[in-house]
């Protein structure tokens, strides 16, 4: 069984007020020094059979269709899982 | 002939109640369609209505899209049907592709419920022939998700073609680009907004108006303007 790791997060020109509410709850905790916190997105596709060159191929073209909105959004990798 | 207007029930839809009974209020039959619907049953326009459809899960209206009756009101709506998408509707439009851009949630981080003056600035589209142009109303405006963002080429480009329909007034609740509340399409069947006309349809149950508490009516001529533009 493989599986496939797409990873997306907001556009850098986009405010992200998810990243910004956790920035913001951070040095509450103690955690200071952190100048900025931006949270994206992360999924596991898994598949029957190893990751072909194929399999890549089509979850990039899900990930740009389903995964992520590119108004909005960047997909950053699609990789095979270690 | 009574105008028939359909009203999409998506899993996790909310205000599909409230929508119908704007529809019978401005003298058109409300005719419920499902999401697993496999045709739109004849209606002659839809509404897409508000709510938090599969739980917003993903992306506010990403899997709402690829709901069967989706297929169709997409294809019905390139085809001239009159579609109204409010605030979740709104949103699916937008991840339907039928609207340009996409919402996301508020600047402020909070879920915002206010009544919230608008002006009405393109009176030619279907859910709006019957507001003078520039007219300022007041409808509820409840969302989380309700910023509309896009590129400043689409922004320029809605601007200069007059497919801003509706724009923040006094204050913008949720961050959206140049104080845009709603659009249209090119041809103008398809309009989306955040905010809630169904919600001020009814004397009693309406926004604070100058005619008393909660008397405002001005959500009830989106719904008066489809009818008129079925029947011209």
């Amino acid at each position: 069984m493989g599986r496939v790791v797409v990873e997306v997060m907001p556009k850098p020109e986009i405010l992200d007020p998810q990243g910004k509410a956790v920035a913001a709850a951070l040095p509450r905790l103690g955690f200071h020094g952190f100048t900025g916190v931006r949270q994206g997105k992360r999924f596991e596709l898994e598949v029957d059979g190893p990751v072909t060159p194929e399999v890549l191929e089509r979850v990039r073209e899900a990930a740009t269709t389903l995964l992520s909105n590119p108004v909005i959004e960047d997909v950053v990798s699609v990789e095979e899982a270690e | 002939m009574t105008a028939r207007i359909g009203v999409v029930t998506f899993p996790g839809s909310l205000d599909d109640r409230d929508a119908a009974r704007a529809v019978r209020l401005a003298g058109a039959e409300a005719v419920a369609l499902w999401h697993a619907d496999a045709d739109l049953h004849g209606v002659d326009a839809v509404i897409l209505p508000g709510g938090f459809s599969y739980g917003d899960y993903l992306r506010a209206g990403a899997i709402s899209r690829f709901a069967p009756v989706m297929e169709k009101v997409v294809d019905a709506a390139r085809g001239g049907l009159p579609v109204l998408g409010i605030c979740n509707g709104f949103q699916i439009l937008c991840e339907a592709h039928l609207l340009p851009g996409a919402m996301i949630k508020n600047d402020h981080r909070t879920f915002i419920c206010r009544e919230q003056v608008l002006s009405v600035e393109n009176t030619a589209t279907a859910w709006t022939r019957e507001f003078a142009p520039g007219e300022r109303i007041t409808v509820p405006l409840k969302n989380q998700d309700g910023q509309f963002v896009a590129d400043d080429r689409t922004l320029d480009e809605l601007e200069a073609t007059g497919r801003v329909v509706f724009r923040y007034q006094d204050w913008n609740p949720n961050g959206s680009r140049r104080d845009i509340a709603g659009i249209t399409n090119a041809a103008g069947n398809v309009v989306g907004l955040m905010p809630h006309p169904e919600h001020a349809v009814e004397p009693g149950f309406g926004p604070d108006s100058p005619d008393g508490p909660r008397r405002g009516t001005d959500g009830l001529r989106f719904f008066t303007s489809v009818v008129s533009a079925l029947v011209a």
